[in-house]
């Protein structure tokens, strides 16, 4: 499919000859929801940054450990921003394991990505698909597929896994998160997973992996730790605040090893009170 | 999505399992979970992991141990493995190496030849189970998101399909005229509305360059703009255009015209949006018709006459122009008596008559309202032009009209101005006119007159006089002279003539045949004449004061309209009373037709001021038409016999028999009648001998005084 040519009619959000982000985590996690041109970015990057195959299981059982403490928390609807193409482990799975009533809403700008996820999600009325800029804030949730899924009386868990380091500042991320932080009542919460490290730490792999990245499929911006912390202005950290990913609430202490007090990103969750 | 792990895994005949193979197994199913995780991601936490890999490994320690023999478990743990989406590539290699690395001896198992080779066996059906399941996946996946793109695309051409559908429809549908072409100007497309608009196919504007639809009255800019806009240079305009349509009608359009760029920013094609805006013209060409028409006759208008006749001013295309204004006679009258239905029609008819005899270019016959007409003739030769008009419409005028069985006959009065338009304008030859319209009603109606800027300038002064007359009595601008009354006999002065004169500031000493007349019309010569009373007794009281009983009477000119006014007699007596003057110092002149004309009234004023004592003189005596009958029973003390009288008196060697025999014949009379004669205009002294001859008590004139101030009277008194 690498060369495919583009008919002058499509719009660009279907351009075959440019990979996606979310085909390109699809090859990572083991999907073959992908194309040459995806396979081919994700190698590249890959042999750049050998760890980041890590790095992206690291940032999908992120997700799963965040919805299940929502979960925990009695959080019963999802707000899954960024949300790629469902390979594994994909929200809905996780929360109606635990509770076959949780709701879920799954926004992706990429046009590929939302029409798999609506075709394997016929019949399950209990998740809606939207393709939109996760961006706009106001677009997504004055939404039908939000509007008509969610209860604003209700807690939401909003999830950004993996999601922010694409947003550059000059889009403002603040404001994007600070928008559906006003949008969701107290006692809902935020999951944010991010790129980024600290202080002294440069690798500089991690910008060989970043200028791959950006050229390859999408600009990519590491914030540190503290910059990430901010990302959360509204919201009260739970244990252990902004952390190293895999040292977010481990499930297993044979899941750490001497990496992951240095790993390449890191995740919180916090509530609105 | 994915499909559904199976946490539950139940290996068959668990139960069965001896504790120490379990827990071998368990062992087994740890190390296995190490080796695997990080290879793949699966959804599950590390204990999960190995609780469904301990799962597996049951079913194998079954599959090693089962009799008979059988490879399947081996292969349906593969499946299992990519159905928890164990997909990496790593994961295969890793689970076949460590099942025959690690598995018997975990498990305790005595590695014969049976055993290693039913190991062998079940790796290779895990191998085969998980190639095929792994292929089958990604099969599937591809399958799915192919099918996924292909349903983005549907989506997105739908959409788009969907789009230029509705730009189709808004290009087919719109009620506004869209057009494009090429930068070139080569017409690619037109929608409906401008087909019909202009009456021209598609096809047929395809055969078209925009410059073809060029119409010959369209205004400069419009094509000034389009090469701008060809050229890049701006990118849409607006304009009023006209088009001219296939069956040759004119229509009146709004044009939009746009460029559209291409990615570089270079002009590629052009779009007009053209709206019919005809009706709307028609519309503003009709209440524009309306507003410059007079709905009655169908003439122009005031509007109209003055904004062509700005035109002619402004365009200066031709050197000179005339005007007749014209009024009828005594319209109001036949409004008034036969009703303003009949007045409409006659207005009419007049104007018909009119634009019949004045036709031709150059030539408007205008209604400016009323009864008043006017003809504006453009490119006139000379006066002789207008005039001519003039005749031709008073002779048209001459037959009568008859309107709802009356016959009537109209004249008019018409003012001409004729002139060149250089230093002159349009306000000028407008004002001009109307003047002369007053005085072809004031020379006698049914005529024309021409302006002639001689009597104007005169009857501007006259104008000038009378408009600024009453400033001039409060600031004092009128002074009286007085011209002496001389006894004949002994040349004494026994009287003196007041004669009002006026110092206007502007055109100098004025004598009172420049303003009298003026200040009759105006009516100011009841207040003018009050103040020359006042002033000439005021004097005579100096003079009675000084001079006792040679003090001379002044004697005071009445004016007709004085003489009729109620408040004569009461403000005779209270002047008097003011100036203490004895009324025998007093005499007032009145014409003879003040006098005879008049009615009762005004005689009793005058017998009131007789019998009060105040002298009365008849001026100018012989040059009207006395009733000498009458003259008997007047209150009068004085005639005053007229200078012309005094022509034949005049030389020294030889007179006029006739004017002495006249002369003499009315100091007779009045002397039969007891009444005094003052002889006017006396210059030479033969007149003078000759008056005295003739019996005459007094004389007046150059001869003896010209009118002086009151002190060189003094004077004359004291010698």
């Amino acid at each position: 499919m690498d060369t495919v040519e583009r008919p002058n009619w499509a719009p660009g959000d279907i351009d075959l000859g440019r990979p996606s982000i979310a085909r390109v985590y699809d090859y990572w996690l083991g999907g073959a929801h992908n194309f040459a041109i995806d396979r081919a970015v994700g190698d590249k990057v890959l042999a750049d940054v050998p760890i980041l195959k890590n790095v992206i299981l690291n940032h999908r059982a992120f997700l799963r450990r965040a919805v299940r403490f929502m979960l925990s928390q009695g959080i019963r609807q999802f707000l899954d921003l960024g949300s790629g193409i469902p390979t594994v482990g994909n929200v809905h799975e996780i929360a109606q394991a635990t509770d076959p009533g949780a709701r879920v809403v799954y926004v992706d700008i990429d046009a590929v990505a939302v029409a798999h996820s609506r075709a394997i999600l016929t019949g399950n009325e209990l998740v809606n698909v939207l393709q939109t800029d996760v961006r706009d804030a106001k677009q997504v949730l004055k939404s039908p597929e939000v509007q008509g899924l969610l209860d604003f009386d209700q807690p939401i868990g909003v999830l950004m896994v993996a999601l922010l380091h694409f947003v550059p500042d000059s889009d403002d991320p603040h404001g994007i998160v600070a928008d559906y932080r006003d949008a969701i009542p107290s006692g809902s919460y935020l999951a944010v997973s991010h790129a980024g490290y600290e202080e002294g730490e440069w690798d500089p792999a991690w910008d060989d992996a970043k200028t791959t990245y950006n050229r390859g499929v999408s600009e990519m911006t590491y914030r540190k730790k503290q910059d990430v912390g901010a990302l959360f202005d509204g919201f009260e950290l739970v244990e252990p605040g902004v952390a190293r990913l895999p040292l977010w609430q481990p499930e297993s202490p044979d899941d750490l090893d001497e990496n992951s007090a240095r790993f390449l990103g890191f995740g919180a969750v916090g509530r609105k009170p | 999505m994915t499909e559904q792990v199976d946490h539950r895994v139940a290996a068959p005949g668990r139960s069965n399992l001896d504790p120490a193979v379990l827990a071998g197994a368990e062992s087994f199913a740890r190390t296995w979970a190490t080796a695997v995780i990080g290879s793949s991601y699966v959804p599950m936490t590390r204990a999960e992991v190995a609780a469904h890999l301990q799962a597996l490994t049951e079913v194998l320690v079954h599959a090693l141990h089962a009799s008979p023999f059988r490879t399947a478990p081996g292969y349906e743990i593969g499946a299992r493995l990519v159905e928890a989406h164990f997909t990496g590539t790593d994961t295969l290699g890793r689970t076949v190496q460590l099942l025959g690395d690690d598995l018997l001896g975990e498990l305790g198992i005595q590695p014969d030849e049976l055993m290693r080779s039913r190991l062998a066996a079940l790796q290779g059906a895990l191998a085969a189970g998980y190639a095929r399941a792994l292929r089958e996946r990604t099969l599937a996946e591809q399958e799915a998101i192919r099918a996924a793109v292909l349903d983005a695309r549907d989506q997105a051409e739908a959409a788009l399909r969907a789009s230029e559908a509705r730009f189709r429809a808004m290009f087919t549908e719109a009620a506004i005229g869209i057009g494009i072409a090429d930068i070139e100007g080569r017409i690619l497309d037109v929608n409906q509305a401008l087909q019909d608009m202009l009456g021209f196919s598609v096809e047929e504007m395809r055969q078209y360059n925009i410059r073809d639809l060029m119409h010959p009255e369209d205004g400069g800019s419009v094509w000034r703009l389009y090469d701008q806009l060809t050229a890049g240079e701006c990118d849409h305009y607006r304009a009023e255009k006209r088009f001219r349509r296939a069956d040759g009608e004119q229509v009146w359009t709004h044009l939009t015209l746009s460029l559209v760029r291409d990615d570089h920013g270079d002009p590629q094609y052009q779009v007009a949006m053209i709206e019919d805006v005809t009706d709307r013209h028609l519309l503003q060409n009709r209440l524009r018709y309306q507003a410059l028409h007079d709905p009655l006759t169908g003439l122009p208008n005031r509007a109209l006459f003055l904004e062509r006749l700005g035109r002619v001013f402004n365009n200066r295309a031709r050197h000179r122009a005339g005007l007749c204004y014209l009024d009828l006679d005594g319209f109001k009258v036949i409004n008034d008596s036969l009703g303003h239905d009949i007045g409409d029609q006659l207005l009419v008819e007049v104007g018909r008559r009119l634009d019949h005899s004045v036709s031709g270019e150059g030539k408007l016959v205008a209604r400016m309202g009323g009864d008043e007409f006017v003809i504006l003739v453009e490119g006139s030769q000379d006066t002789q032009d207008i005039v001519n008009v003039a005749d031709r419409v008073l002779r048209e005028l001459e037959s009568p009209i008859r309107i709802g069985g009356h016959e009537l006959t109209v004249s008019a009065s018409i003012g001409i101005v004729e002139r060149a338009l250089s230093g002159t304008t349009a306000a000028d030859l407008m004002r001009d006119a109307d003047i002369t319209l007053y005085w072809a009603k004031a020379d006698g109606k049914s005529r024309w007159a021409l302006y002639n800027p001689e009597r104007n300038a005169k009857e501007v002064a006259r104008f000038t006089l009378s408009a600024t007359m009453p400033a001039a009595l409060e600031r004092d601008e009128f002074y009286v002279d007085y011209q002496p009354l001389v006894r004949l006999e002994d040349s004494t002065v026994v009287g003196v003539e007041a004669l009002v004169r006026w110092q206007h500031p502007e055109f100098g000493r004025l004598a009172p045949d420049r303003f009298i007349e003026l200040a009759e019309e105006t009516g100011l010569i009841v207040p003018l004449g009050r103040w020359v009373l006042r002033k000439a007794c005021e004097q005579a009281r100096r003079w009675l004061e000084e001079f006792g009983d040679a003090a001379p009477f002044v004697s005071v000119n009445l004016a007709v309209r004085q003489s009729r006014d109620p408040e004569l007699v009461r403000d005779v007596k209270r002047i008097l009373d003011e100036c203490a003057l004895p009324p025998h110092h007093l005499q007032l002149e009145l014409t003879e037709s003040a006098i005879m004309g008049t009615a009762d009234e005004p005689l009793e004023a005058l017998r009131a001021l007789s019998d009060m004592g105040v002298r009365i003189a008849i001026d100018d005596f012989g040059t009207g038409y006395s009733n000498l009958a009458y003259l008997k029973h007047l209150p009068v003390h004085e005639l005053k016999i007229a200078g012309s009288f005094m022509e034949g008196l005049r030389a020294a060697d030889e007179e006029d028999a006739v004017d002495v025999q006249i002369v003499s014949t009315l100091v007779q009379l009045a002397h039969a009648l007891q009444l005094g004669v003052t002889a006017e205009g006396v210059e030479t002294p033969a007149q003078a001998k000759r008056l005295h001859r003739i019996g005459c008590d007094t004389g007046q004139g150059w001869f003896f005084a010209k009118p002086m101030k009151p002190e060189s009277i003094d004077e004359l008194l004291r010698r």
